[in-house]
Order: structure tokens, then C-alpha cells, then sequence
């Protein structure tokens, strides 16, 4: 049965995805970028009855999603997202996937033209373990959530909390939320201190919109 | 060339319109006779219905033996019991398109004059140019003759790609969902070239005759035929070819420079010599031709705007070696269905099998097909 596949992989559905997902009301118009397998578009469709439209660039994970009769295309956030028309979305999501764009800023101007809110997830270079590795060895870290060697990294734009909370400022959106998350996508306990999140945060998720 | 004779003629199963219809180049034709096969049930709803679309030298015959040829259905691995677009679940239609040769109305069928009398000769080259838009219109005649109001999904590649997108931008409200395949929203500069190439191959053909080859019972063989060849390089890939043939000869094992024959030459005329038994060379002119008129943007100011609040959702596919009709032009389609919001899915399927692969088996093609008419029949309340 279709409709059960899509509840059992709601419930497999990765923390950090839930959180993203309460973040999105009933009945929302939801475009989910690097949607994978497209999880959370079905938890969306299933339980908040979300118009969800998905675009991943990974062609098996885009087969599968579709196979699954979710409306997602096989594409990217650098080259794709100029072609839908503005405020097309109530919430448009990039999860763990800025750092690996080609033009980070101008992937969130185009989040927050289609979409009147912005949800993005992405690992923060700040976590006092990255400094610490690059400190100690002087090499570039090498941690649980940045394992690849710089030379193959997809990871090519690493930034810290701060820095996206600065760029934020710089292009003026309105963070209507954020939170510091741990590497399983758990809530973390700096939610008052941005300067400590920076330090003790592996992941972070923020609700962007426009001023 | 050795020519074999053409094909028997067989009855096939149609309905005859009398009130014709009316082509966008002005002229009407009446009666309309369209051909058909449906495969599954209709259920008492009449929500099940997929209309299957065909390519340029398809038929209706897509899930059971061509009566004609004696071969299996073109999309027999995709359309029955079980299959992505299941039978059993599903009542399939597919039509012979208007200016075809197995059953609907087209240059090899009887020519009728104004009040729909027949004149006792084919019509020949005086068959009048009809567009991808004109077969869609005749469908619909079929469609509505059969009761129903609202296809679940209308499927098709690469001129059916065609004729679907054309479906959709003309009777949106009459399509949940549509499935255009190795297909463009307009025929390119260089699919023209070389259907014109096979056009001039068989006018070349002394034994076309001004397009009145009907007169003496003789066919332009050689003419279609070539036109058939140059058509079949352009659905492989130059790595499937070499996968398939490489420089190997036929019946040889080395170059002797005595009329080698090398196995794609043989392959070639083959498909050349296979293909003029079924299928009429007026049929090919008038086909190609609708082809290459097709622009939805022309026809309706720009794509997005031909799908502008549509309510349908799209399924679109792409093959990476189909250099006929190239990814770029599908994802082209699918930012434009983007920019008309559109409900869209969209996959580029590997294959090294050109744009033939769309009739292949792709395992990859076949569960996101079969995915998105799940995902639309559940929207149906199927």
C-alpha cells in the first residue's frame, strides 16, 4: 500500500526534518530543495495535507521520490530556483545544503522571493570542535560532520552561526527563529546566546522571511 | 535493395464521426474515422481512462500483436496486467493519429469531398496539412465518444510527448495528469533538417509519383525507405551503435575492399526495408510535417503561459543519450511548468540507448511512470 510506504517513512524521518517540519503549519505551499528521497515531503502531504514540490539533485534519490508520487524534479538550488515566479511558496526548505552551494547568498535572495518564509538548516564551522582541530593541528578540521578531505568536499562555502546571522542582517531578513541543534538533529540548550550556540551548536536551523 | 511486398491490409477497429472536424489550416474533414484499441475496464465513474499518445510511425496497437506486422505491442513492456501502467487497474485508450496509416483517417484512406461523400481514390497528397493539435482534437472526439469527461492521464513519447503537452494546453480541465516523454515544447531547427532530408528521399523516388504512387499500386520504397534510415540513426546513440556494431562487418572478418558490408549498413537496410511494408509514404510526409509545426510557445505566447493555473500535474522524463530530443529541451519544459507552478516531477533516465530508450526496458523510467499515475490515481480517489 502507497499510503502506508509514506507513513513508515515519516516515521524514519530524521530528527532534524521534524523540527523542520513543525515549523510548517496545515495546508502550507512547501518547496523542499535537495529533498533527497523526498521524507519530508510525504510526511508534509500526510499529516499537514502540504502542497509539497521538491527539487534533488541526486538522480536516484529524485527517481525514488517521484516513484513514490511526490512532485519532485531532478535539479539544484543554483540553477533552478530562478525559474519559479515570486511568492509561488508559504515556505521554502533548504536542509544541510547551503554550505554546498555555488552562490549561498544568492540561493537565499531567491528562497525569499519565491518563498514569503525561508527554513535552512546547515552545519555550523564555529562548533568549538572545528576550532579546536584547526587550532591544535593546523590542519583542516576533521570531524564527525565535516569527515571529507578539503579536496573533495562538497562542502565548498562552511560558515558559523554568526556568520549567517551577519549575512542575514546584510541582506535584511527577519530571523523569526533559530535554534542550535546537536549532529542527530536533537534540540541543544543555547537557545538565549547566539555567541554560545556559535561555540557548542554542530548544526543550525533558522526561519528566515522578509522585512 | 530487395523490396518485399507490402503488408496485407486488415480491418482495424474504428469509430466513424460524421461531422468531421476542422483543422487549424482551415480545411474540414468528414467523416472522421479514428482507430482505436482500450485495454482494462472503464469503471462506473469513468475515472480510470489513460489516453496513450503514439509516435510518428506508432500505432494503436501498444500493449497487443500488430495485426499488420505481427509484432508485439510498441509499449507492451510498460502497458498491461501488473505493468507501470496497469490494465487491471486502468482503462487504456490509444488512437492511430489523424494522417496515419493503420485505421484513421489519412492520406491512404478514401478521399471525401465537402458533404463527406467518398470519391472513390485515396486522398493522397491532397490530404490537408494537419497539426499535432488537430490529432489532439480528434482524440478528444474519441475520448468524448466514449463518455468520458476527464482522462486520469494522458501518456506519451516523443511525438505522443507531443501530442500530451498539446492535451494539457488545450483541455486542461480534461487531464489529472500528463506524462510528456523524451519529448520538447517545439520541434528544433535540427529535427526539421533531418526530417526534411527524408521527406526530399522520397520525393526523389521516381516511384512516389508526384505523391500518386496509389494509382499504379507501386510504392516509393526506396525513397521511404531511406527516409526510415536517416530517422534511425537519430533514435540510437552513437555508444549504442558502437555497443551494437562497432566497425564489425557482415559475414566477414576483416576489410577486403570488395563491397564489405559493415553489420550497421546491414542493420540499416533492414529497418529501411521492414518499415516501407507497413507504413504509407504519404502517411510520413503529412506526419513529419506536424511535426515540425509544433510550437506550443508560438501557439500560445510562451510555454508557461500555455499552462498557466493549470490543474494538472506533470510527469516529464529525459533520457541522457537521446540527442533528438535532448534533456535540455525537457528541463527547458519543466522550468517552464515551473514558472506556470505546475505540479511537476521530472527525471533524466542514464541510458547509452538514445531517444529510443523511452520504448525500452528502463527499469529506473518505469517505477517513476508507474509512481506518479499511483500518486494520481490516489488523488482521484481510485
Amino acid at each position: 500500500m502507497p499510503d502506508g510506504h509514506i507513513r513508515y517513512v515519516a516515521k524514519n524521518m530524521r530528527l532534524d526534518l521534524r523540527l523542520i517540519a513543525e515549523m510548517i503549519p496545515e495546508g502550507a505551499r512547501v518547496l523542499d530543495i535537495g529533498c533527497g528521497d523526498g521524507s519530508l515531503m510525504a510526511h508534509l502531504v500526510e499529516e499537514k495535507r502540504a502542497d509539497a514540490r521538491g527539487i534533488e539533485i541526486d538522480m536516484g534519490a529524485a527517481t525514488d521520490a517521484v516513484a513514490q508520487g511526490l512532485s519532485v524534479i531532478h535539479g539544484d538550488a543554483d540553477n533552478d530556483l530562478a525559474f519559479y515566479p515570486d511568492g509561488a511558496f508559504d515556505y521554502v526548505v533548504l536542509s544541510r545544503t547551503l554550505q554546498a552551494v555555488e552562490r549561498p547568498r544568492e540561493v537565499l535572495r531567491q528562497m525569499l522571493r519565491i518563498g514569503r518564509h525561508a527554513i535552512l538548516s546547515f552545519p555550523n564551522f564555529g562548533h568549538w570542535q572545528v576550532r579546536w582541530k584547526l587550532l591544535s593541528t593546523g590542519r583542516m578540521p576533521d570531524t564527525e560532520t565535516w569527515s571529507r578531505p578539503w579536496y573533495e568536499t562538497p562542502n565548498i562555502h562552511p560558515c558559523t552561526i554568526l556568520d549567517f546571522v551577519a549575512l542575514a542582517g546584510l541582506d535584511g531578513y527577519v530571523i523569526e527563529r533559530w535554534l542550535a541543534v546537536d549532529e542527530k538533529g536533537a534540540r541543544a540548550p543555547w537557545r538565549r546566546s547566539v555567541r554560545l550556540a556559535n561555540l557548542f551548536g554542530e548544526q543550525a536551523l533558522f526561519l528566515l522571511r522578509r522585512k | 535493395m530487395r523490396t518485399l511486398a507490402p503488408f496485407p491490409v486488415v480491418e482495424h477497429q474504428r469509430v466513424v464521426l460524421e461531422e468531421g472536424l476542422t483543422l487549424d489550416c482551415g480545411a474540414t474533414i468528414r467523416p472522421l474515422a479514428v482507430a482505436f484499441r482500450t485495454y482494462g475496464t472503464l469503471n462506473a465513474a469513468r475515472s480510470n481512462a489513460i489516453l496513450i499518445c503514439h509516435a510518428l510511425t506508432g500505432d494503436q496497437y501498444v500493449a497487443e500483436r500488430q495485426p499488420v506486422t505481427g509484432k508485439p505491442g510498441w509499449w507492451s513492456n510498460l502497458v498491461g496486467p501488473g505493468l507501470p501502467v496497469d490494465t487491471d487497474r486502468f482503462f487504456v485508450i490509444c488512437a492511430n493519429v489523424l494522417g496515419g496509416c493503420m485505421g484513421t483517417t489519412g492520406p491512404r484512406e478514401e478521399m471525401t469531398d465537402e458533404d463527406g461523400r467518398g470519391m472513390g481514390r485515396p486522398w493522397g497528397t491532397d490530404f490537408p496539412t494537419v497539426t499535432i493539435r488537430d490529432m489532439v482534437r480528434t482524440q478528444k472526439k474519441l475520448v468524448d465518444h466514449l463518455g468520458i469527461t476527464r482522462l486520469l492521464a494522458v501518456i506519451g513519447g516523443s511525438m505522443g510527448g507531443m501530442q500530451v503537452l498539446e492535451w494539457a494546453a488545450t483541455y486542461p480541465d480534461s487531464v489529472l495528469a500528463a506524462a510528456p516523454v523524451a519529448c520538447a515544447t517545439h520541434h528544433s531547427a535540427q529535427n526539421i533538417a533531418f526530417h526534411e532530408v527524408g521527406r526530399a528521399a522520397i520525393h526523389a523516388d521516381p516511384d512516389w509519383k508526384g505523391g500518386r504512387y496509389w494509382e499504379d499500386g507501386r510504392i516509393p520504397a526506396q525513397g521511404l525507405s531511406v527516409a526510415r534510415m536517416i530517422a534511425h540513426i537519430t533514435y540510437l546513440s552513437e555508444e549504442a551503435l558502437m555497443r551494437k556494431f562497432g566497425r564489425r562487418l557482415q559475414g566477414a572478418s576483416a576489410v577486403t575492399f570488395l563491397e564489405d558490408v559493415f553489420q550497421v549498413e546491414s542493420y540499416l537496410r533492414h529497418q529501411g526495408s521492414t518499415f516501407v511494408r507497413r507504413f504509407d509514404a504519404n502517411s510520413y510526409l503529412t506526419i513529419t510535417r506536424a511535426m515540425d509545426y509544433f510550437d506550443l510557445s508560438q501557439e500560445h505566447g510562451s510555454v508557461a503561459a500555455a499552462f498557466e493555473n493549470t490543474p494538472t500535474r506533470f510527469f516529464v522524463a529525459s533520457f541522457s543519450s537521446d540527442w533528438l530530443f535532448p534533456t535540455s529541451e525537457s528541463r527547458a519544459l519543466v522550468r517552464a511548468l515551473n514558472a506556470a507552478a505546475a505540479r511537476t516531477s521530472f527525471v533524466e533516465i542514464t541510458t547509452d540507448k538514445g531517444h529510443d530508450a523511452f520504448l525500452l526496458d528502463e527499469p529506473d523510467f518505469h517505477r517513476a511512470l508507474g509512481g506518479f499515475l499511483r500518486g494520481a490515481a490516489r488523488e482521484a480517489g481510485l
